[in-house]
């Protein structure tokens, strides 16, 4: 082995401890970029894979009753490659010593093999025998929230006829991964349930001999979404169909797609952050690490070694801290990615995983990280090379101090002494205290973007729950009611206030773009269910036109005061132009927003509803469930109580554990960047520490003079950090803003706190690091050498 | 031995430092020739250091021309000179320079390798008396003995000139003596010309001439009839 290598091999003996918090500060980088896309890919391909391998179909469409002969006028359809018609129904469920109103869909299973599309993944048990009216398989979900298996019993409402169902078997279904339940925001499994049931014991149970009451098809590759849907709603139209929708409305896809997409988008703004960050802080400590070494440089060129040999030296010094931290990033990163995919597998309850390896982004990471280490290095070892051997392996020039402000009044005139070293020292090094200071800052700055997602939610909830949507429950039904229902609503026991709410499927459509969305009508005094605006007012709806979120606003590109067309997908099925009239933003969903006689009134019919919005008195709770359980017109139940807590599992999930995995990262970039500081500045000063030393400075005297350099910076870089923390929650609020939630920016002062707290403390851990070092600087050596 | 190795032409050099100027070399002249011993005497910031450097293409001249041989070293440029020392320059500094995480033998090493026609370290080594301490690291070794080692790994690739600069000044005088010792044999059966820079008068005995700088400048050239060995030095 040459020689400059074994001198490699020892150096990295010799600094491993530096090395190895660069490394880290590497690896945080690395880790961020391969846990992030990682899990987002290996998540993404599992969902495909799922989809294909079951079957998932791309159009949907609910009608009352058609007969299945449409079935083949539907796969004449140019672009349609299958179809799969099938009974769906809502129904409410009765579970044994389970008070809570819960609810299900049931869907029919043909006698006869498979369906053709949306196949069951059967987890346990067998599919319902045909014929068998009491047979079923239940999502296994439900089964798991109730702790049922196998021959556990429970009942439904089916069309107005309370059924005992036996469970035969369980599964699960790419069509059901995230179940919302009417009137519910969130998915829960104990109170929503998806039941399978035989075919024709559905038809006998709701009427529908040789008729079906859902369709979906699967597409050809390249076929138009919009023309199969037109065709099919051409079809569909004269036997009650709702207006078919593609998978980016269909309420599992379309929530999964969320959430993955705030996973992605988190890792697309994140990574590039923690990269460039730490990319940064390798560029700024190796350049410094090099720099000292200007005496053995010197000596090298003196022995007759070229320069390019000498930088060759030191770039594979480079190289090997950035493959053990390219390693640590990698290996860190892969294990993270693995652990949050099979979270996230789990909790959308994939069967299987697909588990993508990227070598490209680890060519990614380790060429970014490689080049701004080589970049920081070769900036060094140009000024070192530049200088005549002779020169180099003299210690620097004393530097050209100044008075920190001259002439006799000059601050220096009353510190101490070694604050006057340690301002002047940064007065010398400008650059240097600068980029240090934006390093520090960036630490604290990718600390607070970690953590202040936390903050957001939590507005979110309180908005949502405590602000906006202040009902204790809300009743839906079957089939829309006349609005004299919320009387009776209102009369159950137990019950304080009930509002009615009234939702209209719509199409609206502005220049070349079309959504399928929802018009909720409400009153205009709605005390319960209320619209809150950005800065918490609640909205009050203006008495014509149209509100819509600010979302769907700037999807259509349309304005307050333009004109959208809107398709009335329900009763009267009419087209219609209605001016915006105002901009609502909202967090949830995109939707349009009317005074609920201002909706009547479009849709030319008395005042119904479809849900009945409630508070209720939480004594009497049990009374309000037996009673709600015991008319056959409701659908569905909705508690905000239940909604909450299965959001907050939610937000846990994705945001507490990612946002935890991303402040660990970031404190270990930020530990790793402070110890490099304070330990480059102690070697940059050993000679002038230990001279104090000599001179009769305790060790500890000497320690304040170098951590008050280092303290003094760490605090200045905390309000720039806040500064760019800020900015970057900003970045990543614009990127996770979707069509299906929004968050508000909220960095709340505790997350400040937190983020300074965690990179005093990386300060403090530091200083008590070198502290070791300082206690055994050596004197004598200090004496005996030149300087 | 009348081969002029190193011919010096109104040399001049001038150093920035901070906001000082100095002026370390004023003009020399002077002609030093193939295997001599040369001793240069004067006091600190007289100009001897940089006049080495100089010679060792360590450091640019400011003016006049020196020339080792038929090169003329003032008009090579930076990868020129570093080919000049590679070849046929070996340095022995004050402080001894060694590498600090290699050993003794390592240390000569890393100059054998990058040499056309080397000794092998452990001869280089040998001349100086080290062999059994070649496993060493510096840290293990004495000061003495350090600087042998910096005198065998600048020797080990055979050059034509040894510059040595203080290389006792870190020393007691009885490790001194050993390493003028060492010097003196290597140029006793190499044949190397060799420079050395002292503060300390009493080892101009051991030289063939010696040159006194003053402010810059070659005050004197003393011209010893007879040279004293190593061993009746003392101071």
């Amino acid at each position: 082995m040459a020689m400059l290598d074994r001198k490699l091999l020892r150096d990295v003996r010799r600094l491993w401890a530096q090395a190895l918090a660069i490394a880290l500060v590497i690896g945080g980088g690395v880790a961020t970029l391969i846990l992030a896309v990682g899990s987002y890919r290996s998540l993404d391909e599992t969902r495909t894979a799922y989809y294909e391998r079951y079957r998932f179909a791309d159009v949907f469409a609910v009608v009352n009753r058609a007969p299945r002969t449409l079935v083949d006028q539907v796969a004449e359809i140019p672009g349609v490659a299958a179809v799969d018609a099938r009974i769906a129904k809502p129904a409410l469920l009765d579970i044994p010593n389970y008070p809570e109103p819960a609810t299900g869909q049931v869907i029919s299973l043909p006698d006869i093999g498979e369906p053709k599309l949306n196949l069951l993944y059967m987890r346990l048990g067998r599919t319902p025998e045909p014929g068998r009216a009491d047979e079923v398989v239940v999502n296994e979900p439900f089964a798991k929230a109730h702790g049922f298996g196998i021959g556990s019993r429970f009942s439904a409402i089916l069309n107005g006829r309370k059924r005992e169902l036996v469970i035969v078997g369980t599964a699960l279904s790419p069509e059901f991964i995230y179940t919302v339940g009417p009137g519910d925001l969130m998915p829960d499994d104990r109170r929503f349930a998806i039941i399978w049931m035989s075919e024709k014991a559905l038809e006998g149970a709701y009427n529908l001999d040789g008729a079906f009451s859902s369709i979906s098809v699967k597409l050809l590759r390249h076929a138009s979404e919009r023309e199969v849907i037109k065709r099919l709603d051409a079809l569909l139209d004269r036997y009650g169909g709702r207006s078919a929708y593609g998978r980016k409305d269909q309420t599992s896809h379309a929530w999964i797609d969320h959430e993955l997409d705030m996973l992605n988008n988190m890792s697309r703004t994140l990574t590039p952050i923690f990269l460039l960050v730490s990319a940064f802080l390798v560029n700024l400590t190796l350049s410094r690490l090099v720099a000292l070494e200007r005496e053995q440089v010197g000596l090298l060129k003196a022995l007759g070694y070229r320069n390019g040999a000498i930088a060759f030296h030191y770039i594979k010094l480079v190289f090997v801290i950035v493959t053990v931290g390219v390693a640590i990033g990698g290996f860190a990163g892969t294990w993270l990615g693995v652990y949050v995919t099979r979270m996230f597998g789990d909790y959308f309850r994939f069967p299987f995983l697909v588990f993508v390896t990227s070598p490209d982004l680890y060519l990614i990471a380790a060429g970014l990280s490689l080049l701004a280490a080589i970049l920081g290095a070769i900036h060094a070892l140009r000024d070192v090379v530049k200088l005549a051997p002779a020169v180099a392996m003299q210690p620097p020039a004393p530097p050209r101090f100044k008075r920190i402000v001259s002439g006799a009044y000059g601050i220096d005139r009353f510190v101490s002494q070694p604050v006057v070293m340690m301002l002047r020292n940064l007065g010398h090094h400008p650059v240097r205290a600068t980029f240090t200071v934006i390093g520090m800052a960036s630490a604290t700055a990718i600390l607070i973007v970690s953590m202040f997602v936390y903050d957001t939610m939590e507005s979110l909830v309180d908005v949502t729950y405590f602000m906006a949507d202040r009902q204790d429950a809300t009743v839906s039904f079957t089939e829309k009611r006349a609005s004299d229902v919320t009387l009776q609503v209102a009369r159950l026991p137990g019950v304080i206030l009930a509002e009615p709410y009234r939702e209209v499927p719509v199409r609206v459509r502005f220049g070349s773009v079309e959504r399928r969305v929802i018009i909720s009508g409400r009153p205009r005094d709605a005390d319960l269910n209320r619209i809150i605006d950005i800065n918490l007012k609640p909205v009050v709806l203006p008495e014509t036109g149209l509100a819509i979120s600010s979302m769907l606003a700037q999807i259509l590109g349309a304005r307050v005061g333009d004109s959208i067309e809107i398709d009335l997908l329900d009763g009267a099925r009419r087209t219609v132009f209605l001016p915006v009239t105002a901009l609502v933003e909202d967090y949830f969903g995109i939707r349009g927003m009317m005074e609920s006689e201002a909706l009547a009134r479009l849709m030319r019919e008395r005042p119904v509803v479809n849900s009945v919005n409630l508070s209720f008195d939480q004594n009497r709770r049990g009374e309000f469930y037996t009673a709600i359980k015991n008319i056959p017109a409701v659908s569905g139940l909705g508690l905000q109580r239940v909604s909450l807590a299965n959001f907050r599992q939610t937000i846990a999930l994705l945001v507490t554990t990612m946002a935890s995995i991303y402040t660990g990262l970031a404190a270990v970039i930020a530990f790793g960047v402070i110890y490099n500081s304070a330990r480059i500045s102690l070697s940059e000063r050993a000679r002038e520490l230990a001279s104090l030393r000599v001179l009769g400075f305790t060790a500890v005297e000497v320690l304040w003079i170098l951590l008050l350099e280092l303290a003094l910076l760490t605090l200045l870089a905390q309000p720039p950090g806040w500064a760019m923390g800020y900015g970057l929650a900003w970045v990543m609020k614009t990127q996770l803003a979707g069509e299906l939630m929004r968050v508000r920016l909220v960095v709340m002062s505790s997350t400040y706190v937190y983020a300074s707290a965690i990179v005093i403390v990386a300060a403090v851990i530091s200083g008590l690091v070198v502290r070791e070092r300082i206690n055994r600087l050596d004197l004598v050596a200090v004496l005996k050498t030149r300087d | 031995m009348h081969e002029k190795v190193f011919t010096a032409q109104h040399l001049t050099k001038v150093y920035t430092t901070g906001e000082v100027e100095v002026r370390a070399l004023r003009g020399v002249d002077l002609e030093i020739l193939n295997g001599e011993v040369v001793v240069l005497l004067g006091p600190s910031g007289s100009g001897k250091s940089t006049l080495l450097n100089i010679m060792g293409g360590l450091d640019h001249a400011s003016s006049g021309h020196l020339f080792f041989k038929d090169l003329e070293l003032t008009a090579l440029d930076d990868r020129s000179l570093t080919a000049y020392r590679r070849r046929s320059v070996g340095f022995v500094f004050q402080f001894y320079n060694l590498v600090p995480s290699l050993t003794a033998y390592e240390n000569v090493a890393l100059v054998t390798e990058i040499s056309d026609n080397p000794m092998q370290p452990e001869e280089a080594l040998a001349l100086v008396g080290l062999l059994d301490r070649k496993d060493h690291f510096p840290s293990q070794l004495s000061g003495g003995e350090q600087q042998r080692v910096a005198i065998a790994r600048a020797i080990a690739k055979r050059p034509e000139v040894l510059l040595c600069d203080e290389p006792t000044g870190a020393l007691d005088s009885k490790t001194g003596i050993r390493v003028i010792d060492a010097l003196l044999a290597i140029n006793a059966q190499l044949g190397t010309t060799t420079l050395i820079i002292t503060h300390n008068a009493s080892i101009q005995g051991v030289a063939h001439r010696t040159l006194f700088f003053a402010d810059g400048q070659i005050s004197r050239i003393q011209t010893n009839e007879t040279r004293q060995p190593a061993a009746a030095l003392s101071w």
